[in-house]
């Protein structure tokens, strides 16, 4: 499967002979587990299993959930309290299910941000990036529709805010909006349908996941440096690489069981700290709360959303051209769904043809800039929509864009990288000494 | 400088994540010490069901707790009434019952009633629907320190009457300095004696809403205790795994690194 020569699978036995001539699943499995990864992965390289991890504890423990849960609008916030107080270990199940939201996408940021520093996104991995940026915006939408199912109140107003999102699209925006809510108004046809698609979602995410795999086990990982594992042969291969089985797989599992740690603290110590207090209230059409906020993971992307009033002068502009068509609502929507098409646009965007950021000295400190920048997003997005916040949720969000339509494509003209050393094996030894022969 | 950059932001990203929740505005909230806080914090028995009196003597007049099973009262890491208690308890209550066309006492296997009062609303959740500790600026570094208080927000308004009042539209509103705004429509519940404990705890008004807080935070996590011993089983089974891994790891890197270069 891999680019990289290396030894395949020969069965050997009889029975594995039997079964593989007929469907080679152990070698499949054998040449996955044992694909020749880059030997100087760093500990930013663990992200991916803990996300294997998260999807498949969201799984495991959703489904548990749903076999005590009722969809229902009179009955649905009930049946979470059902979970809580009746049914056994139900409290740490829905724990675990609430928290594992959040370290999935706490996961996830650091997987998409470790991409965008070492250039994981770039040829010959572009349709790697594509697929991890589908998965992404699936997650999104497992998250919301999951966070209505409580039916508290940041569910019920968080979804009324966001499919809100969609009647601001001209002209076919309301129709489209009551196609998906089943109605004029969040309601229990919304509840149903959200609780439906949100266990389909998962699945429609773990076969891009192999999809995910399948593609970078094509290319071979990206590293470090970002440059080439030697192809020419095994044995120059074999200077750059490992087999993923066991020298990854343990060095995986050791940051996991960290992660996990924390995680486990986490649930036991403070289940609540993520979540908002207001979602512990019945759904109540009648009283919107004071401040509507999603969860921390949606930040960021809200407060672009919000950044973009009818005063700024790019939407009066837009507004202007467009004959009004496009109003500060609507700028609002496409802004926050550009933002994430911006990152996912990103392999044509960055011109530079150094991968790492490694040895990109200007790139360095834009992308530190970006961190920062998110981070400044995330938290502008939790506060209300009013100076001087406002002003700061459109600074940020002009430099994400920025970062992505501006700097990107020009510091690759401009900037002059340094040189990254010639192999895999030379930046491995560099930091480790030749091995003792 | 990628790694010190790394680490800040996930620094900087789980104080902006408790941000999430810091919004709202909010009134002067007092930090009580209470036993269940902290990760080694443990409801005490005796104070869950000086809470409960308090509860069923004053509070119960208007509120109600529907979701709370009533034979959680008997429950360890609760109440934990003897059950011939729970039994008196709840029959206490009438509920309808559709079968017999009638109402009948309540057993231990129903619920607590609902509230009275249109307007009060339950209690089951109430500790962890509020929030006592914002910010600073929205950070959620507060609730991180100090917990969610959900529990110090109940006894900040129980104990934050001023005793000033003013009418508005038909209403009596009264001076409350925890509650967000100002001013509330609950007239005073408390006002120290209100209820004589049997194990002679003083009912003075500090008491009484310190009791009954902590009562309702025990309604809104009954299992918290369970989970918290839960979280630390996992944690020190976590922390050997993960030190038993990173030794494994170690060895078998080693043939393939060499002596680490200090660059």
């Amino acid at each position: 499967m891999s680019g990289i020569p290396h030894d395949h699978y020969e069965p050997k036995s009889k029975p594995t002979k039997w079964v593989e001539s007929r469907l080679p699943i152990i070698g499949l499995l054998y040449d996955t587990l044992m694909i020749p990864t880059p030997k100087n992965l760093n500990w930013l390289w663990i992200w991916g299993i803990v996300l294997a991890f998260c999807l498949a504890l969201q799984i495991v423990t959703g489904i548990v959930l749903v076999m005590h849960y009722t969809p229902h609008v009179d009955l649905a916030f009930a049946s979470v309290e059902h979970i809580m107080r009746n049914v056994n270990g139900g409290h740490m199940i829905r724990y675990l299910h609430m928290n594992g939201a959040s370290l999935f996408f706490f996961a996830v940021y650091i997987h998409i941000f470790r991409g965008l520093y070492y250039g994981s996104y770039k040829a010959p991995r572009e349709i790697t990036w594509i697929v991890g940026m589908i998965i992404y915006l699936l997650m999104m939408a497992a998250g919301f529709m999951g966070y209505v199912l409580p039916w508290g109140q940041m569910s019920f107003w968080g979804a009324t805010v966001i499919t809100g999102l969609f009647g601001a699209i001209p002209f076919i925006g309301e129709p489209i909006q009551t196609w998906l809510l089943g109605g004029p108004a969040v309601d229990n046809a919304t509840l149903n349908r959200f609780f439906s698609l949100h266990y389909l979602v998962p699945f429609v995410i773990a076969a891009l996941v192999i999809v995910h795999i399948w593609a970078f086990h094509t290319t071979g990982n990206n590293n470090p440096t970002g440059v080439d594992v030697r192809k020419g042969s095994k044995e120059e291969a074999q200077k750059d690489t490992l087999p993923f089985w066991p020298y990854f797989v343990i060095k995986d599992l050791v940051g996991l069981a960290i992660v996990v740690t924390v995680f486990f603290a986490i649930v036991g110590f403070m289940p609540n700290y993520l979540g908002h207090p207001d979602n512990y209230i019945e759904a109540n059409p009648l009283a919107t709360p004071a401040h509507i906020v999603p969860e921390w993971y949606f930040l960021p992307f809200y407060a672009i959303l919000r950044a973009f009033t009818a005063d700024v002068w790019v939407v009066m502009g837009a507004s202007w051209v467009t004959g009004g068509i496009i109003d500060a609502k609507f700028f609002g929507v496409l802004a926050m769904f550009g933002a994430i098409i911006a990152m996912a646009l990103v392999p044509w965007l960055d011109t530079s043809r150094v991968r790492s950021g490694r040895y990109r000295p200007m790139f360095k400190w834009w992308y530190a800039l970006l961190v920062v920048d998110f981070i400044v997003l995330m938290w502008a997005g939790a506060m209300p929509a009013e100076p001087p916040y406002s002003t700061i949720s459109l600074i940020g969000a002009t430099y994400w864009f920025a970062y992505f339509f501006v700097i990107l494509p020009i510091l690759g003209v401009i900037e002059k990288p340094t040189t990254p050393p010639a192999t895999i094996e030379e930046d491995f030894n560099a930091h480790y000494g030749k091995p003792a022969e | 400088m990628l790694k010190k950059l790394s680490i800040a932001a996930l620094a900087a990203l789980s104080f902006s994540a408790g941000g999430a929740m810091a919004a709202g505005g909010a009134g002067h909230i007092e930090d009580i010490n209470f036993s269940f806080e902290g990760p080694f914090g443990k409801f005490d028995q005796n104070q869950l069901q000086r809470g409960l009196q308090v509860y069923t003597e004053v509070c119960s007049a208007c509120h109600g707790l529907k979701y709370v099973p009533l034979r959680t009262l008997a429950d360890e890491g609760g109440p934990h009434l003897p059950e011939d208690q729970v039994r008196a308890y709840a029959a206490q209550f009438d509920i309808f019952d559709p079968e017999l066309d009638d109402d009948r006492p309540r057993a231990p296997t129903d619920h607590f009633p609902e509230s009275g009062l249109a307007e009060a609303p339950d209690l089951s959740l109430m500790a962890k629907a509020r929030a006592g500790f914002h910010g600073p600026q929205g950070t959620g570094i507060n609730q991180l320190v100090k917990g969610m208080g959900g529990a110090e927000y109940i006894y900040s308004l129980l104990a934050g009457y001023t005793g000033e009042e003013k009418e508005e539209a038909g209403t009596t509103f009264y001076e409350n300095t925890a509650f967000p705004g100002g001013w509330i429509a609950m007239a005073p519940p408390l006002y120290g004696e209100d209820v004589e404990y049997a194990d002679g705890h003083s009912n003075s008004l500090h008491h009484e809403a310190e009791d009954v807080s902590a009562f309702l935070m025990w309604t809104a996590e009954p299992k918290m205790m369970a989970r918290q011993r839960a979280g630390l089983t996992g944690v020190l089974f976590l922390t050997l795994l993960s030190v038993l891994l990173y030794l494994t790891n170690k060895k078998l890197w080693a043939p393939i690194k060499g002596k680490k270069l200090n660059l």
